[in-house]
């Protein structure tokens, strides 16, 4: 055990030069983009003095090189620095806008997950039946569907015609409160407190823009599964499981799945963290108070700030989802080590 | 935790404001008569309009929470529209008010009624506080102050608790129209200074976050992201009571998404329609849709005269004869724009602004002007647009583009998204042709011009210099309506607009918004935001 907390130490300590240098490029890139902040929260009728009164007031007067120094040891001391559009620490607002995103990504890819992989394993033992086929008609439309189109689609559909959805205002109707702040997350806080309405309303809130996410993120899920089976299950071990009379059941779960949930995993990585910020077109749709949302906000009025505090965090989810990838893998297959 | 501190210091008991909100609210609360459901598209980013980055939307709060010395009347346009009156200045927190006989100080008497939230009288030291501040922090609130002619402290005098003075260095008529704007607002400056500290002597981390006003109504909550609810000040008492006793603000960043919510009838008002759902709206029935054109406000083609051949008049009048203006009209703005177009001549008759000028589609006049001035083959430029506003400016530049191309202007189409806009336009005034919608808060055409046509003013983006407007709007900025000087020199302003055309309007916006058949008082004002107070429902 206690070398496999080394093991994980060390993959830490070897994420930190990227953790550096995601630092110095976000840094640089929003430097970069052409847009101006003293020019935009100067306001609307900011004259050249006022202009410069702003820029002062930001710091930008100073060199990059300052400004970096400056913005590096604040980090140190955990101070991220204050979206100038909202007025708020950047750490405060990513933490009450994480757990929204995070609620949302999770049961989309949750969802995901529940239909792509039985389907992909499905599609595999059988190739070319009708399952394969449906299996190939959903990769695609996951792949073909732009996300605020499937999200406007089922809008119109369940909202707007048939009237069974709630409306989609966020991650609550207007007539609930949110529940005591504890993970965040809005289903897990009104069950600890047990307040059952508050909990459905929010369960109610999420169906429609997780499906959305969830279709989304079936695709590359389905296609890797089947991959994946398809090589495992024409490999030479499984024929001979076969060949030595094991069932089945043992030979399609024990055999082929298991090897092949290497290459799922490593995607159902990648497509997480890759929601967590794609989703942005659905939380626009559905009005949904996320991390992807509040980062384009940024984005657009260069809040240098907030741009810098939504890579970083990021960055540093990724790194954690990876290694929470691998740890895994190296407990499915002994093979995999973590120091490889 | 911040919003639970929040609803403390707004002085609203937890409690008994969370409670009842979420138990005796039936299913569909806008269903209910006292409770008004608004969508926008923006949230807010700040309780303090003084602040800077405070965003536009952030005005309404300003609008509906604080109160200001005076404020503009509302009058009823021809469709039953409602819509400020910028001839009417109403008392508000001042009863009444007097003006030197040489014009260069106002005296205000501050109302007994007007009492803030923790019931403490408002006097003139808040004023003054307020006041002060608003010419302190810079930005924004100062230039808008400047233009009222109010630039130091020293001008503001609290003469006793209720009186208060405004000296100014000149008389100026934009004076008092310019304390009914958003940004003299009145705070309790009692209240405030027991936060403030000295790096931040006018406590903006305050009131950043917590409102200390005494308007009709307060800040119930507010979560960023997300919505922002008022509750009536039932204390109120500078004017009618308001008919709906909670409004909430929800954002809801798409379009279409707002515009499902108000057919479903799940939202009682949507904010600032973009022109197409407002004319479908119209059209469907189910819903009312009120708007008025923005005062002061139009939407034009600017010609950069650093960016040759638009140095030349001759060009630029060959541009204003070549545009589709009645395709921009509808194609663009849905019907929803005054024309400003089919001028009958090149003097104005009167000092109506903005009135149209005297140009129209005609190719062969269009054609002809641009051999006089040595481009029978035409030229080629590039035609600029705001991506933030591309619900109007993406099919306008698209119209105008096709119809210089039968004269032989090759426009290339260049994008410039929101954030740089500001920068590329305004700032540095570096795009040759591009499309501008400038609308003056105070509606006096000399305003209009003193912004956009004085040379080196932020919204003069065509870069434009002529010696006689420079004198005629410095001349007239200041003057008195009813000074016999101020329409002759308001039509000689117009005329040499007509004449040079560094700026070719295309029509003056509309602003509408839809709303529920039950709501009723919604009228259009100046900043463009909701004022609630006017509102009732039923």
């Amino acid at each position: 055990m206690n070398t496999r907390l080394i093991q994980v130490g060390r993959r830490l300590a070897q994420a930190l030069p990227s953790v550096f240098g995601v630092i110095v490029i976000s840094f640089v890139l929003t430097r970069a983009l052409p847009g101006d902040p003293a020019v935009y929260f100067a306001g609307d009728m900011a004259d050249k003095e006022s202009i410069e009164q702003v820029r002062q007031a930001l710091g930008l007067d100073k060199s990059w090189i300052e400004q970096f120094t400056i913005y590096v040891r604040n980090l140190f001391n955990g101070d991220w620095g204050t979206s100038l559009s909202t007025g708020r620490p950047v750490t405060e607002e990513l933490l009450t806008r994480l757990p929204a995103s995070l609620e949302l990504t999770l049961i989309g890819l949750g969802l995901a997950v529940f239909v792509a992989i039985p389907l992909g394993v499905l599609a595999a033992t059988r190739p070319d039946s009708w399952i394969d086929h449906l299996c190939r008609l959903l990769v695609t439309a996951g792949v073909s569907l732009p996300t605020f189109f499937t999200g406007l689609f089922l809008v119109y559909i369940f909202y707007y015609l048939l009237g069974w959805s709630p409306s989609p205002l966020g991650r609550l109707s207007i007539v609930y409160l949110s529940p005591p702040h504890v993970t965040g997350f809005y289903t897990i806080d009104s069950v600890l407190v047990g307040d059952r309405e508050t909990f459905f309303a929010s369960v109610a809130q999420l169906i429609l823009p997780a499906a959305t996410l969830g279709l989304f993120a079936l695709a590359p899920i389905a296609r890797m599964t089947r991959a994946a089976m398809l090589s495992a299950l024409a490999s030479e071990f499984v024929r001979t499981a076969r060949a030595n009379g094991l069932s089945h059941r043992v030979v399609l779960i024990t055999y082929a799945f298991r090897n092949a949930a290497l290459p799922v995993l490593t995607t159902l990585g990648m497509v997480f963290s890759f929601l967590l910020g794609a989703n942005v077109l659905v939380e626009k749709v559905f009005s949904w108070p996320g991390i992807g949302s509040f980062a384009i906000q940024a984005l657009v009025a260069s809040d240098y700030a907030a741009v810098q505090g939504f890579v970083l965090a990021m960055a540093l989810l990724f790194v954690c989802v990876n290694l929470f990838i691998d740890v895994i893998l190296t407990i499915i297959d002994p093979r995999v080590g973590l120091d490889e | 935790m911040q919003r639970r501190e929040f609803l403390k210091n707004v002085g609203i008991t937890a409690g008994a404001s969370m409670i009842p909100f979420l138990k005796y609210l039936p299913a569909e609360a806008a269903g209910l008569s006292h409770t008004l459901v608004v969508v926008s598209g923006h949230g807010i980013n700040s309780l303090d309009l003084h602040r800077k980055g405070t965003n536009r939307p952030s005005y309404q709060v300003t609008v509906n929470i604080y109160d200001r010395l005076v404020r503009f009347g509302v009058k009823e346009l021809a469709d039953g529209s409602l819509a400020y009156d910028s001839t009417k200045i109403e008392p508000e927190v001042a009863e009444s008010w007097t003006v030197s006989d040489d014009g260069k100080s106002l005296t205000f008497k501050i109302n007994p009624k007007a009492k803030f939230w923790d019931g403490t009288p408002v006097t003139a030291h808040d004023v003054k506080w307020s006041f002060d501040r608003a010419v302190s922090l810079g930005g924004f609130p100062f230039v808008q102050m400047k233009a009222g002619s109010m630039t130091k402290p020293e001008q503001f005098v609290a003469v006793d608790d209720m009186t208060f003075r405004i000296n100014i260095p000149a008389p100026s008529k934009l004076t008092l129209p310019d304390l009914a704007v958003p940004i003299p607002f009145i705070i309790n400056s009692k209240l405030v200074k027991k936060h403030v500290t000295d790096k931040d002597p006018w406590g903006t981390e305050f009131l950043h976050k917590n409102p200390a006003g005494s308007g009709a109504y307060k800040l119930a909550r507010w979560d960023p992201g997300q919505q922002f609810v008022y509750e009536r000040n039932d204390d109120w008492a500078l004017g009618p009571q308001p008919g709906v006793k909670r409004v909430i603000v929800r954002e809801v960043p798409s379009a279409a998404t707002r515009r499902a919510l108000t057919e479903r009838g799940d939202a009682d008002l949507y904010m600032n329609v973009p022109a197409k759902d407002s004319k479908e709206f119209k059209d469907g029935g189910k819903l009312s849709v009120s708007g008025a054109p923005i005062d002061n406000c139009l939407h034009v083609l600017a010609l950069n005269l650093k960016h040759k051949p638009f140095d030349n008049v001759k060009v630029r009048q060959a541009v204003a004869y070549a545009l589709p203006y009645k395709d921009i009209v509808s194609a663009a703005a849905y019907g929803r724009g005054v024309p400003m177009f089919g001028g009958k001549s090149m003097t104005p008759a009167d000092i109506t602004w903005p009135q149209p000028f005297p140009y129209d589609t005609d190719l062969d006049k269009a054609k002809a002007l641009l051999a006089e001035a040595g481009f029978k083959d035409g030229f080629e430029t590039t035609l600029s647009f705001n991506l933030g506003l591309a619900d109007w400016q993406e099919p306008t530049a698209l119209l105008i583009q096709e119809s210089l191309a039968k004269i032989g202007i090759k426009a290339k189409l260049d994008k410039i998204p929101g954030a740089n806009w500001r920068t590329a336009a305004l700032v540095e005034k570096r795009l040759p042709m591009h499309l501008e919608n400038f609308g003056g808060w105070l509606n006096y055409p000399d305003y209009y011009f003193f912004w956009a046509y004085k040379f080196g003013h932020l919204f003069n983006s065509s870069n434009y210099k002529n010696p006689d407007i420079e004198k005629l709007v410095d001349d007239t900025l200041h003057m008195q309506v009813t000074d016999p000087m101020y329409a002759a020199n308001v039509k000689k302003m117009i005329a040499i607009a007509f004449e040079d055309v560094p700026r070719i309007p295309l029509y003056q916006p509309y602003l509408d918004s839809a709303m529920q058949k039950n709501v009723s008082g919604y009228a259009s004002w100046f900043h463009r935001q909701l004022d609630v107070r006017s509102i009732s429902k039923g």
